[in-house]
Parts: C-alpha cells; sequence; structure tokens
C-alpha cells in the first residue's frame, strides 16, 4: 500500500485475472480520487465490465491490490458487503425488477437494513416517501410510478436503474454505458444526471458513444487487452496513435 | 406489530377467501352432524373426510407456491415436510393406542414387539404429549429445511440443480423410512391409530373437527402468505426470484431471504401433513415418493402460482378430478395427470388464476376503465 491508496477512493494496482488462460486483465493500475469522475473507454473485450466485476467482488482477482476508500481491502468482501461499503453498479445491460413497479424497484433500493426478518414488519417513512417522489423527479419517471418496470423502454430502465443507484446512496458508482440504446436527447439528459450525481460522489463510467463522453467533460482512461493504454483529457487520449489504431480508428 | 403484519394481507379477494374458509369450518361440521342423515343437505363422513384431505392437500400446495411462486425455487420435495409433520403427529397417536394394541403392549408400539425391542428409543420419548408432538410437527421440517436451504442457497445452487437435489432428499428420506430399523414402521408406517386428545378418531364428530381444524389452518396459512408477501419483505422474494445479482449489489442477501420463506414453508407443510395423518388414518414411507412431490407442483402450476388463490383451487380441483377418475378409470389416472401439466403449461402457463387475471384485464382495458389498475396488480405480483 503506498500513500495513494490513503486519499483515494478508489485504488487498482497491478491487478489481473485470467479466465481459461485467457487475461482479461492484465496487470491494471487504476486510482479515481474522492470526488473524481472518470470515463472509461476501449473496444470490445478491453476488461471494462471485468474491471467492475472486480471492484464488486463478483470476480476475485489472481494478483494486484484492490482498495476503497484508502482503506478497505476489496478483495476481501462479497458483492453484498461491497455495496454496503458504498459501492453502487449499474449493469451493462440494464437489470431492474421488471415485475414490480417502478417506485417499487426505488423502495428496495432505498439505503435502510438490508436483512429479511424486519423487512416484514417495515412501514414506509415519511423521509423514504419524500426521497422516491424526488429520485422520480430526476429520472423522469414520475407519471410512470405505478407500472410496471418491464413495461419501460430500454433507455427509461436504463435510468430506473440509475435512479435506484441513486437510491442506495453510495459514494462511489460504476456505470456501465447507460446511454446504450438512448435518443440524442436522452444521451444529453443522462450526461447532464451524471455530472449533477459527480458533485457530490465519485463516478466511473464505461462508454462507447464519444459524443457523450465528450459531454462529460472528464478525465478518460482508455483499457485495451484488459491494461491501461491512454489516461488524460479527452482531446489527449483521443489523439494518441495507439488509441487511434485499436479503437477510434476503427 | 403481529396484528398489523396481518392486517397488512387483507384485501377484497383474501378476505372473500377467508369467509369462505371460516364458513366451510362451522357449517359441514352442522350439515354432517345437526342434519339428519335423511335430509339432502346431510354431509356423509366419507365427504367430509375427503374434503377435509383436500385442504390439507391445498396448504401443502399454498407452502410450495410461497417458495416456487413467489421465490422462483422450484421444490420437487416438498411431499417430505408434508411426510414428516405427519409421521410426528402418526408418533403421537401411536402411543396413544396404549394397551390396546394387537400385542397389548402398554409400553411399545405393535412394530417394536414385533422387532423384539425392549424400550422405547430416544426419538420416541415426549410424544405421548399433545404439545410436544405439535412442535415437533413444525420443528423437523422446519428444522430439515433450514439446513438444507442454508448450505443450498449459499452455495449459490439455483434452477433445475436445486430442483434436483430437492427430489434427492425426498427420496432419500423415504428409502430411509421403509428400512425396519429406523423405528417408525418400516413400509407398513404408522397405523391403526384409536383416539386423539382422548377422542375417538373414527367418531363423526372427531372428523368433523379435524375438517374444521384443516379449514382454519388453511385459512391460517392464506392469512400468514398473503400479509407476508404483501410486505416489503414479499417483494424482496419477489426481486431474489427476477434478479438475484441485482439484490447482491443493492446489498441484499438473497439467500438469506430465501432461507426464511423456504423454512416457514416447510413448517406450513409440516403442519398440513399433521391434519392429513388423523383423517386417512395412515401415515407411510410411500408419502416420500418422488412423484408425490411433483403432484404438488402439478396442482400449484393448475391452479396459478405467484398467487394466493390459485394453489389452493388447483390441489381442490386436481384432486377432485383425481378421486373421480380413480373411481371411474383408475389405470388411466397418471395419463390424464401428465396430460393435464402438459396443456397447462402450453396453454394456462399462469394456470386458471393468472388466466382469469389476464382476461379480467384485457376486459377492463377494452372499456377503458381506470388502465392502471391493471399495474398495480400484475399477474407475478403479491397483489392477490
Ligand atoms: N466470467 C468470464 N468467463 C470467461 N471469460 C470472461 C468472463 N468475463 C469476461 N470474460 C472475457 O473477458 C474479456 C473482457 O470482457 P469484458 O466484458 O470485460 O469487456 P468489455 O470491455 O466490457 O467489452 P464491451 O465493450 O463489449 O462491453 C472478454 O473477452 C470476455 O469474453
Ligand atoms: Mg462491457
Amino acid at each position: 500500500m503506498s500513500a495513494k491508496t490513503t486519499t483515494s477512493i478508489l485504488y487498482l494496482d497491478g491487478v489481473s485475472v485470467s479466465f481459461d488462460g485467457f487475461r482479461a486483465i492484465n496487470n491494471l493500475s487504476l486510482v479515481l480520487e474522492p470526488g473524481e469522475m472518470r470515463a472509461i473507454i476501449g473496444p470490445n473485450g478491453a476488461g471494462k465490465t471485468t474491471m467492475m466485476d472486480i471492484i464488486t467482488g463478483k470476480t476475485r482477482p489472481d494478483e494486484g491490490e484492490v482498495f476503497f476508500d484508502g482503506r478497505v481491502d476489496l478483495t476481501k468482501h462479497d458483492e453484498s458487503e461491497i455495496a454496503m461499503l458504498g459501492i453502487g453498479r449499474k449493469f451493462q445491460k440494464p437489470t431492474v425488477f421488471e415485475s414490480h413497479t417502478v417506485e417499487d424497484n426505488l423502495v428496495l433500493a432505498l439505503a435502510g437494513p438490508r436483512k429479511a426478518i424486519p423487512a416484514l414488519f417495515h412501514r414506509q417513512t415519511k423521509a423514504e416517501r419524500e426521497r422516491i417522489d424526488e429520485i422520480l423527479q430526476t429520472i423522469r419517471l414520475t407519471a410512470r410510478r405505478d407500472e410496471l418496470a418491464a413495461a419501460l423502454s430500454h433507455g427509461q430502465k436504463q435510468w430506473l436503474e440509475i435512479g435506484m443507484l441513486l437510491a442506495q446512496d453510495p459514494k462511489l458508482l460504476l456505470v456501465d454505458e447507460p446511454v446504450a440504446g438512448m435518443t440524442d436527447a436522452e444521451t444529453e439528459e443522462t450526461a447532464r444526471l451524471l455530472r449533477e450525481i459527480a458533485q457530490t460522489r465519485s463516478v466511473i463510467v464505461v462508454e462507447h458513444d464519444m459524443q457523450f463522453v465528450r459531454e462529460l467533460d472528464v478525465k478518460v482512461t482508455c483499457l485495451h487487452e484488459g491494461t491501461v493504454l491512454a489516461e488524460g483529457s479527452l482531446d489527449q487520449v483521443s489523439g494518441d496513435s495507439r488509441v487511434i489504431e485499436v479503437y477510434l480508428g476503427r | 406489530m403481529i396484528t398489523r403484519f396481518l392486517a397488512g394481507g387483507l384485501e377484497r379477494r383474501i378476505n372473500i377467501l377467508l369467509a369462505i374458509l371460516v364458513a366451510a369450518a362451522v357449517l359441514v361440521p352442522v350439515l354432517h352432524l345437526a342434519v339428519p342423515a335423511s335430509s339432502p343437505l346431510h354431509m356423509p363422513t366419507y365427504v367430509v373426510a375427503l374434503v377435509g384431505k383436500y385442504l390439507t392437500y391445498a396448504l401443502l400446495a399454498l407452502a410450495l407456491d410461497l417458495v416456487w411462486g413467489f421465490c422462483g425455487i422450484l421444490s420437487l420435495g416438498h411431499a417430505a415436510f408434508f411426510a414428516l409433520g405427519g409421521y410426528a403427529m402418526g408418533m403421537y397417536l401411536m402411543r396413544q393406542i396404549g394397551a390396546r394394541s394387537v400385542y397389548g403392549n402398554p409400553d411399545l408400539p405393535d412394530f417394536m414387539v414385533f422387532l423384539n425391542w425392549k424400550e422405547l428409543p430416544w426419538f420416541w420419548h415426549g410424544f405421548d404429549h399433545f404439545w410436544f408432538a405439535m412442535l415437533m410437527v413444525m420443528a423437523v421440517p422446519g428444522l430439515l429445511a433450514f439446513v438444507f436451504g442454508w448450505f443450498a442457497f449459499r452455495s449459490r445452487i439455483t434452477g433445475v440443480y436445486l430442483s434436483i437435489i430437492t427430489q434427492a432428499l425426498t427420496y432419500a428420506l423415504m428409502l430411509a423410512f421403509f428400512r425396519n430399523n429406523m423405528g417408525f414402521g418400516g413400509n407398513n408406517g404408522l397405523t391403526d391409530f384409536k383416539d386423539i386428545l382422548g377422542f375417538n378418531i373414527q367418531a363423526d364428530a372427531t372428523r368433523s373437527a379435524l375438517f374444521a381444524a384443516s379449514a382454519l389452518a388453511l385459512a391460517l396459512g392464506v392469512l400468514v402468505t398473503s400479509a407476508l408477501v404483501r410486505s416489503k419483505y414479499g417483494k424482496l422474494l419477489i426481486a431474489a426470484r427476477d434478479a438475484e445479482s441485482r439484490m447482491r449489489f443493492l446489498g441484499y442477501r438473497p439467500e438469506n431471504i430465501k432461507l426464511f420463506a423456504f423454512t416457514l414453508s416447510a413448517v406450513m407443510a409440516g403442519i398440513a401433513g399433521a391434519l392429513y395423518v388423523p383423517q386417512v388414518g395412515i401415515i407411510n414411507p410411500g408419502e416420500f415418493a418422488p412423484a408425490n412431490s411433483i403432484e404438488v407442483v402439478v396442482w400449484t402450476a393448475v391452479g396459478g402460482r405467484g398467487t394466493i388463490i390459485g394453489p389452493i383451487i388447483g390441489a381442490l380441483l386436481v384432486n377432485g378430478g383425481k378421486s373421480w377418475f380413480t373411481g371411474a378409470l383408475p389405470e388411466l389416472w397418471l395419463f390424464a395427470l401428465g396430460a393435464l401439466f402438459i396443456a397447462t403449461t402450453l396453454f394456462l402457463p399462469k394456470g386458471i388464476v393468472g388466466a382469469w387475471e389476464e382476461w379480467w384485464k384485457q376486459r377492463r382495458e377494452r372499456d377503458g376503465r381506470a388502465p392502471m389498475m391493471s399495474a398495480r396488480n400484475p399477474i407475478e405480483s403479491p397483489a392477490e
């Protein structure tokens, strides 16, 4: 552990993971400062989603260090514990509770106790209700609160899942391809929403849509074959000859 | 807290169902005992016993539906919990026989005398007392389900693998209970019961009382299940069914959510088994047969899983059909059951209740009346 780990919200150093001999993540290092938003780009199969799997405890790295909030070794915790530590995640394929209403999706995501038996006797408080109303406004789904999540469009499911992240109230948000399936206007709205979220939290956004990444206007990391190829402002990264070769130039 | 919890389950259709069950618990004994046999309104003893048995099946189906319909755990071993509850009751009933048995040994059931056993095995102690037997009716299935679920859910065994090991569980128990030296009567099981709580088990009044107890137990099961699925916990059950990984990344432990429902469900099945045994007069290892658990799945599927009324309707209809069929065309029953299951899967994937709800919803939407209501009452949701 270096001095970096004590101040950064997320610290990955020398992380590698192989699936049946295939190195999906190869000596990956990445540091995120508190309050920072980072965009991750890179070709298909670069390891972007796998990196999120490692941070959230879904995949154990073969080697390397993963620290959260300066001191918590994430490789020693499972998914539920990591979520409770304050890391929220939006999946690449939008994943919401389809047979629940939009509102109930948020109710279940809302920060609070996670035990089975107390949930039997849970009564919604005024504060919880207000928080849900607030989130519904933010994600523009107030009018559809009583509808089943299954009835939402792809883009609206993406928004609902972002809303669930907000309800969960994490310190760090991992957002995998949030604008896939969205119209240009929706994409623009999403960029605005994420910038707003990033004012109070740390965020990692994975996205292929360059226009969207430009709107985020944050530091960019390009992954390729499981390792960092380039890092810097979008102009710097997109000007890098290797990035053009493996990703942008195709 | 408990009353508030139970009140949360009250809803129009549940209220109607509860009213029917309570009315049956009162009316059937009256029609059976007070109305003279010459009257067309008189209810004969065999009907009381038959419908009473169906009610215990309905409670078993409801227990299965709690884990299968609402939580996606397709247990193919629920008859094992039912049989264990039944054996606990059977052991109490055996102890009530006392010296009236064929061998006349006041301390040992006949099958133990036959095996030349000199004293009662340790696990038979306590079963002289009704309260102890009733405790075991719930504790034995509950504990087995808890231990089984603890390992299975923690290891993240789901889907067809879980179904297979539940089937293996009931099969293993069947083989064990078939063995004479297990101390549960071997393949003859436990039978020749004389009385329960001091009342003659064959008497009409006792039969009526057992019927009423079955109807009330089912009513209680409905009330608890309904309150449970309408609580926040019920939403978690459905969430664990539909998107387990989403739950984990929100900080929940789906294995604990499932474990609670699985254990409670086994307790309900055990109570159903305990009410079944005095009404049919026997419990033997055949009750653990894998096919029995599969039949429960068919009842639930036919009635409509993921609803509260569905498994009850399914259990009553299919068993009513079975009684008629085994009278008329006994050798064809298994084929009929198989055909029924296939037809349900193909044409009524949500069962009778699901199909009816769908039809009702469509009619409402066509009439343009309150279309939002349908979203509030999804087929697969806890709203009943
Ligand atoms: N659990 C797993 N088992 C085997 N291989 C895996 C597993 N998870 C990821 N991989 C492989 O690791 C590589 C990296 O995948 P990953 O999903 O992280 O890419 P990505 O950068 O998110 O790509 P995309 O832009 O398409 O989402 C791929 O080749 C993938 O097939
Ligand atoms: Mg990906």
